[in-house]
């Protein structure tokens, strides 16, 4: 049999909370350290300790890194999920299972091996008892490392990262790598064809994940204010914005340019938000699903008394509580509408992890110069799991405050102007900040129908002005987003528009289709809303626009048929959502089901 | 600095009381917000507050449309219904220099904000919350409010047949760090707990019964003019006494007769003792009082609870003497070098 090198999937099955991460995450570490492109995704329940979680790994050495359904290596810790886990290996691959679990082996088409697993961690004396369910984890990737090929040295270099430098920790945890290493050389005869063997293809990428990142990128964009009410999956990107602004903004004085504040819900956490945002600070919110539901009424104040504030959607999949640990792009059509009345959101999709941190300084920026919410849509997928990504790049633009007035502005107009006067005519209005101590400085800030001057009115024209100039505003800011990014082949017929998170199995499910298929296509990486000039140009191209997305009802596909009624029977919506990240494989047989085969004249 | 004002109407803050105006009122003619209004302009002008330091808030309803009505110059957010704390709390982060005057109805603060109402107290805000506390919603034509009595007959309502809320219990519950009780009809105790409420550090919650002449003013509501006239039972007489000026009570007092507590700012609040000598410092009596009035029909008003020298939200946050609102890219975006820290810290 012909070995198969850098180009398969693994699948760890284990018990939530029994401390697999560590070992799951070294696994990944290690494999992305010999240079091999790699990706990992945690497929875990919503649960704190007991239930089946699973993680994945994919390997590919032509970097195709989205999740497959096929998994040549399986490792089965669980009892729990033995049987599904067996019976889930592809045939001809390989099967690891913890002896200790006594369930028949129902499969001969694949290459089994026990692990001693419990044995291995109870001969080790530097293992305190109460450890050795954690450090057991660590014997599976030993026994791997030794049988598909991981140097011991970069799962040292994992591990010497996890523990921060800390050398009990780490002794401990190589010590049971090393020995599940020399018990599977001396015990396993290698039976299948997967190797690993190092590359050096991720050379100057990183691994971060994309909650980290957005909370990193919304500190280089200066963030002042943060307010947010624990959800999973968007947690951590609030967690991470109180583990690194004490160092990234570090003064002299000790004092502190920021605040966090964790509210008491998300009614609160948007209102905090938008309280600071209106006062003139960088201000943001992070939050999922539920907690957008909750926020809705807010941020339709804030969008019509033009407020700046972050709204990042950590999206996973609903409607209602959903499955709150599972991944979808849910949330487009929901966010693109949000509100009562007539509103208009600016939305931003970041597709990577370095576009989170893009994004988290961009927001900002696009949110101060449009004076409204903006909302930047991530998933669970992105958001929790580790990606390997280009590194973190400083701004490349200084900061855009948007039109501001202060004292000595005030002074130069002789205090006239007005809050809603749109003097520019780009839809586009002067503010300014409480604490400005000119006596013309100050208005009220009200949901109610207002004039140029913030003054109640209900007066129709005056209405009718003020939601015409919030629409021409929305036009505006089609040069301010973030263009999108193509990806194109010669000779392409048809076109694919996708976003977030599935831009790595859309590029292999072009390859897939150009190779087997011979169907060429364009790829449009759509990265905001309201849409630029490229995606017009783009949509009026082809004959056949797949549009490619994780939810059930193809919501970017509705919005592409409002924007573009003209264009509405050339598009052809792609939409699957089952909670999973999004693989090759359903999108290129959803597109092949949609696709037509152009008639010769 | 400049010598004495020229002009006797003119304040230290350079200002006349007109200063401290706003537009005029749109609420119903005897409404007791307007004298609530007519109060902040004098306390505020009395105070020597300059405009442009206070924000105003508010959420929605007859109440929260009153600050439209005073300190025109000053900045004002009037927020959504119930969501004027989380509003405020955010809007006060940019300029922690500035104060908040906020305010609130019954159905704003004891129904729809009831969250928001309890969290802003244990945060410690620093903002004045006036409840304009009628029993009833105004604005959508006469609906019981959760302030509203029990067995309170109201026009096409029926009978209330719930127990009310107390908003200086919730807000002594929720470690509230002043807490005052008042009554529209009488503006002299509306003023001067007004005045004390801004020389509070923190949150000070003021719940003034203001009588809705339109829907719930009979004789026997308990909200009604009538009734607070009958029904008031002062714990004190409250005297609000500037910082650095001189305390000169009006008669001489024997000891026993008189508390002083010592604000913040450097101003005393001077409460003369009535029937019963009232310390407004201990949490247990205010709830003793509090329960004392519900049992026996009273409306105990003056200061219910203090609570000095508690860091309010803000100081908690060991911020920059600038304003954040004032901070420009060299304080807020780290410096280039960071970015290959940061990456370096990634694996």
């Amino acid at each position: 049999m012909n070995k198969v090198v850098n180009d398969f999937s693994i699948t760890v099955g284990t018990k939530n909370g029994s401390g697999s991460s560590t070992a799951n995450n070294t696994l990944l570490r290690a494999i992305f350290k010999m240079g091999i492109p790699v990706s990992g995704k945690n497929l875990f329940p919503s649960n704190i300790q007991g239930l089946p979680t699973w993680y994945t790994i994919r390997v590919n050495k032509d970097g195709f890194i989205a999740r497959r359904e096929e998994q040549e290596v399986v490792v089965a810790l669980n009892p729990d999920s033995f049987a599904r886990d067996l019976a889930s290996v592809a045939a001809g691959g390989a099967f690891f299972y913890a002896d200790d679990i006594k369930q028949p082996i129902t499969r001969a088409d694949v290459a089994v091996y026990p692990m001693p697993v419990k044995q291995l961690v109870r001969s080790d004396p530097n293992v305190p008892a109460d450890f050795r369910d954690l450090v057991g984890n660590m014997v599976y990737v030993g026994v791997l490392a030794q049988m598909i090929g991981i140097d011991l040295s970069t799962i040292e270099a994992a591990l010497n990262f996890h523990f921060k430098g800390k050398q009990k920790p780490i002794d401990m945890n190589l010590n049971a790598v090393r020995a599940g290493a020399e018990w599977a050389k001396t015990n396993l005869e290698k039976k299948d064809v997967f190797f690993l063997e190092p590359m050096n293809k991720t050379d100057g990428l990183i691994m971060a994940d994309g909650n980290t990142a957005a909370a990193i990128g919304s500190i280089f964009g200066g963030v002042q204010f943060a307010a947010w009410y624990p959800i999973t999956p968007a947690s951590s990107l609030a967690e991470s914005l109180n583990d690194y602004l004490p160092t990234l903004r570090k003064r002299e004085d000790g004092k502190h340019t920021y605040a966090v504040v964790q509210a008491e819900d998300e009614l609160a956490a948007i209102g905090m938000a938008i309280g600071a945002g209106w006062s003139g600070l960088r201000s943001m919110t992070s939050t999922s699903g539920p907690g957008l539901s909750l926020m809705t009424e807010f941020t339709g104040l804030a969008y019509y008394t033009e407020v700046p504030v972050v709204v990042w959607d950590v999206q996973r999949i609903g409607p209602s509580t959903g499955l709150p640990t599972r991944t979808a792009q849910g949330d487009l059509s929901f966010v693109n509408f949000m509100g009562h009345g007539d509103t208009e959101s600016i939305i931003l999709l970041p597709g990577d992890v370095s576009e989170c941190f893009e994004f988290g300084w961009k927001a900002f920026d696009v949110a101060e110069r449009m004076q409204t919410p903006v909302f930047v849509l991530s998933d669970l997928d992105m958001g929790m799991n580790q990606w390997m990504s280009k590194p973190f790049a400083y701004p490349d633009t200084p900061m855009d405050r948007g039109k501001l007035l202060w004292e000595k502005d005030l002074e130069e107009l002789k205090g006239n102007w007005a809050r809603y006067l749109d003097k520019d005519g780009d839809g586009i209005t002067y503010r300014t900040f409480p604490g400005n101590t000119h006596p013309m400085s100050s208005y009220f800030t009200r949901g109610t129908g207002h004039d140029e001057n913030a003054r109640y009115t209900e007066d129709s024209t005056v209405w009718l002005n003020m939601m015409d100039r919030l629409k021409k505003k929305h036009q505006t800011a089609r040069k301010y987003v973030p263009a999108p990014v193509l990806h194109s082949t010669p000779g392409a017929t048809v076109g694919i528009i996708g976003y977030g998170s599935t831009e790595s199995a859309i590029l292999e499910a072009m390859y897939q289709l150009e190779t087997e298929q011979g169907i060429k296509a364009d790829f449009l990486r759509v990265r905001a809303l309201p849409f630029s000039d490229q995606v017009t140009e783009f949509v009026d191209k082809y004959d056949q626009v797949f549009v490619v997305e994780m939810n059930r009802d193809g919501q970017m596909n509705q919005i592409l048929t409002i924007e573009y009624p003209q264009r509405a029977p050339y598009f052809r919506s792609v939409a699957y959502g089952d909670g999973m990240p999004a693989s090759a494989k359903w999108v290129r047989e959803g597109i092949l089901a949609k696709y037509t085969v152009e008639e010769k004249a | 600095m400049a010598g004495a004002p020229a002009n006797a109407n003119v304040n230290l803050a350079g200002l006349v009381k007109n200063d401290y105006r706003g537009n005029p009122t749109t609420l119903c003619q005897g409404c007791g917000h307007n004298s609530i209004s007519n109060q902040i302009i004098s306390a505020m002008y009395e105070l020597n507050v300059v405009p442009e330091k206070v924000i105003k808030f508010s959420g929605i309803g007859c109440s929260s449309k009153s600050p439209t009505y005073f300190l025109n110059r000053s900045f004002g957010f009037n927020s959504l219904h119930g969501r004027m704390p989380s509003i405020a709390t955010g809007a006060l982060f940019g300029d922690i220099s500035l104060k908040g005057v906020g305010v609130s109805g019954d159905g704003d603060s004891a129904s729809i904000g009831m969250g928001q109402f309890k969290h802003v107290m244990r945060r410690n805000v620093n903002m004045v919350y006036i409840v304009e506390n009628n029993g009833v919603y105004g604005l959508t034509k006469g609906q019981f409010s959760a302030t509203a009595e029990k067995g309170l007959s109201l026009k096409k309502q029926g009978a209330n047949q719930y127990m009310p809320v107390d908003i200086c219990m919730e807000a002594l519950a929720s470690n509230a760090t002043f807490v005052a009780r008042s009554f529209a009809g009488n503006p002299k105790q509306v003023k001067e707990l007004l005045k004390a409420a801004m020389s509070h550090h923190g949150i000070a919650v003021l719940d003034i019964i203001s009588p809705c002449v339109t829907f719930n003013n009979q004789e026997n509501a308990y909200h009604s003019y009538a009734w607070g006239k009958d029904h008031e039972e002062p714990l004190h007489e409250i005297s609000y006494i500037a910082p650095r000026s001189e305390i000169i009570l009006e008669e001489e007092m024997k000891e026993g007769e008189v508390r002083e507590v010592a604000m913040h700012d450097g101003s005393v609040v001077i409460l003369k003792v009535l029937e019963k000598d009232y310390n407004p410092t201990d949490r247990f009596e205010a709830l003793r009082v509090l329960a004392e009035a519900q049992q026996n029909n009273w409306l105990a008003t003056g200061l219910i609870y203090i609570e000095t020298g508690k860091p309010a939200l803000t100081d908690i946050y060991n911020l920059v003497d600038t304003p954040l609102n004032r901070l420009e890219e060299p304080d807020l975006r780290p410096a280039p070098e960071m970015i290959d820290k940061i990456n370096a810290l990634m694996f």
